[in-house]
């Protein structure tokens, strides 16, 4: 479903990402972690070409994220939520949800609108369709921003720290969405430092450092017993709180 | 040297009191069509300087330096007299000769031109201080540049600078009084003429005064209720300005 081949990117003479390669299949659930400033962001974000790599090459689903062409078409099949939810603030919930699939898919206002009261069903936010980004909560909120990458009906979603900007109590109101949406087959990444997350629903970790791919494994291997002295230490630093 | 002889019936009583009219008339006609002018001339080149492509935003400097630097009168001048001399000499002509009250069309242009530097400069830090992971996230869920200009950064960009913007139109409004220098009959020109006619000065420019308070007034009433129409439900802009 993804292929990552000998990605690496360079932010002037700063190597972000260094030769990573990794491969996700269709319905698999992978948790990206690593220390901060490892190149996260940079990899997931080189998965729908907001950062386009400089060396190695990205397909998802057939279609190149280097080619300009399908990189148009990928970005409506590869959903995203971002830290920071980025709704837009103009736009009640449900303009926020219709927006992509009016304009980017053609698809009609009352069919959008359909499928969004569905989605935010699912999110449990069935009463709030008609309210501002900034009247809800900042769980509700990134709710809404899931809600708003699924109307794209998309076949990969793309997490990048989706909880790190909550207060404790909304975490798992939004790890539960995400937790279901794993249920229910679709292939994600998720960067994260939520490790009981990552335990329960993740079918690998990548465990990042320094702009490389450390490890790929299974998260009983890697949180039992971590190869690298690096995931190692890493381990040990946020499990100890 | 004798007192001042007060009499404030001239400035109601005919010919003044049309002049006076007339003058007011000329001067919302002028700010209105300069005023169209620079928001469609300064949103253009107020996006140009926001947009990928360098030759584009340079351009676009090029032309807010330049017309922002110059002082207003000068460009007046340059307009008036100087642009039909530097004419092929048919087109010099019209536009001395023929065209109708060319200090009419020359002050509309310059203000228009002038003013569009002024809108532009707002335009583009509007569009600066939209937060960048909203364009991201655009971006990402498939809208083309374009449309993430049309639905996301110009609506938002846009809000964000409504105060500026009205205290420009505003600013249009004073300005159209430096049209006099090229002989264009709006109030403050009015008032001169009704003081060489009458010798009564103080009451023409209190008129004058008075008129232009009274232009203030009616706009800041509908510029507010402009700013309370656009006003985003629970959102304070996190402008740079
Ligand atoms: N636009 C940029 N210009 C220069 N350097 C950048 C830029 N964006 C990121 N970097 C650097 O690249 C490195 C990797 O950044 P990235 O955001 O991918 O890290 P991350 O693993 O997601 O970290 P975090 O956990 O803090 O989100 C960091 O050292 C960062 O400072
Ligand atoms: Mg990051």
């Amino acid at each position: 479903m993804i292929e990552i081949r000998d990605v690496s990117k360079w932010y002037g003479s700063f190597q972000v990402l260094k030769s990573c390669s990794v491969s996700v299949a269709r319905g698999e659930v992978v948790v990206v972690c690593g220390p901060s400033g490892s190149g996260k962001s940079t990899l997931i974000k080189g998965v729908n070409g907001l950062e386009p790599c400089d060396e190695g090459e990205i397909v998802v689903d057939g279609l190149n994220v280097g080619v300009k062409a399908d990189l148009r078409v990928l970005r409506t099949r590869v959903g995203m939520v971002f830290q920071n939810f980025e709704l837009y603030p103009h736009l009640n919930v449900l303009d926020n949800i219709c927006l992509a699939p009016m304009v980017v898919l053609k698809r009609k206002r009352e069919e959008a609108e359909a499928r969004a009261r569905t989605l935010l069903g699912r999110v449990g936010l069935t009463d709030h369709a008609l309210k501002f980004p900034a009247q809800l909560s900042g769980g509700q909120q990134q709710r809404v921003a899931i809600a708003r990458s699924l109307a794209m009906d998309p076949v990969v979603m793309l997490f990048d720290e989706p909880t790190s900007a909550l207060d404790p109590e909304m975490i798992k109101e939004v790890l539960d969405v995400m937790s279901d949406l794993a249920r229910d087959g679709m292939t994600m990444i998720v960067v994260t430092h939520e490790m009981g997350f990552a335990r329960r629903v993740a079918d690998r970790i990548i465990f990042m450092d320094a702009g490389e791919i450390v490890e790929v494994r299974p998260p009983e291997a890697f949180f039992t017993a971590p190869e690298s002295e690096r995931a190692r230490a890493f381990l040990s630093k946020i499990l100890e709180h | 040297m004798s007192a001042y002889n007060w009499n404030w019936a001239v400035i109601v009583s005919e010919p003044y009191v049309g002049w006076l009219l007339d003058g007011l008339a000329v001067t919302v006609m002028l700010a209105l069509s300069s005023w169209a002018i620079a928001l469609v001339l300064g949103t253009v080149i107020g996006l140009a300087r926001t947009l990928p492509s360098a030759p584009l935003r340079w351009l676009a400097t090029g032309y807010v330096e330049l017309f922002r630097n110059i002082p207003v009168l000068v460009q007046m001048f340059l307009w008036f007299f100087v642009l039909p001399e530097l004419l092929p000499r048919e087109a010099g002509h019209w536009l001395k000769r023929d065209l109708p009250h060319p200090e009419f069309f020359s002050a509309m242009v310059c203000l228009g031109l002038y003013t569009a530097s002024r809108v532009a400069e707002q335009v583009r830090s509007g569009i600066t201080s939209v937060p960048p992971g909203l364009a991201a996230a655009a971006r990402a869920s498939g809208l083309s540049l374009a449309q993430t200009y049309r639905y996301v950064l110009v609506p938002l960009g846009f809000r964000i600078i409504v105060p500026p913007l009205t205290s420009e139109f505003l600013g249009i409004f004073k300005n159209t009084s430096i049209a006099l220098t090229i002989g264009v009959m709006e109030i403050t020109a009015s008032s001169r003429q009704i003081e060489s006619y009458t010798f009564q000065g103080y009451e023409a420019f209190a008129a004058a005064t008075a008129l232009y308070l009274l232009l203030a007034l009616l706009l800041l009433f509908l510029t507010r209720r402009i700013e309370a129409r656009t006003r985003i439900p629970g959102w304070i802009a996190r402008s740079n300005t």
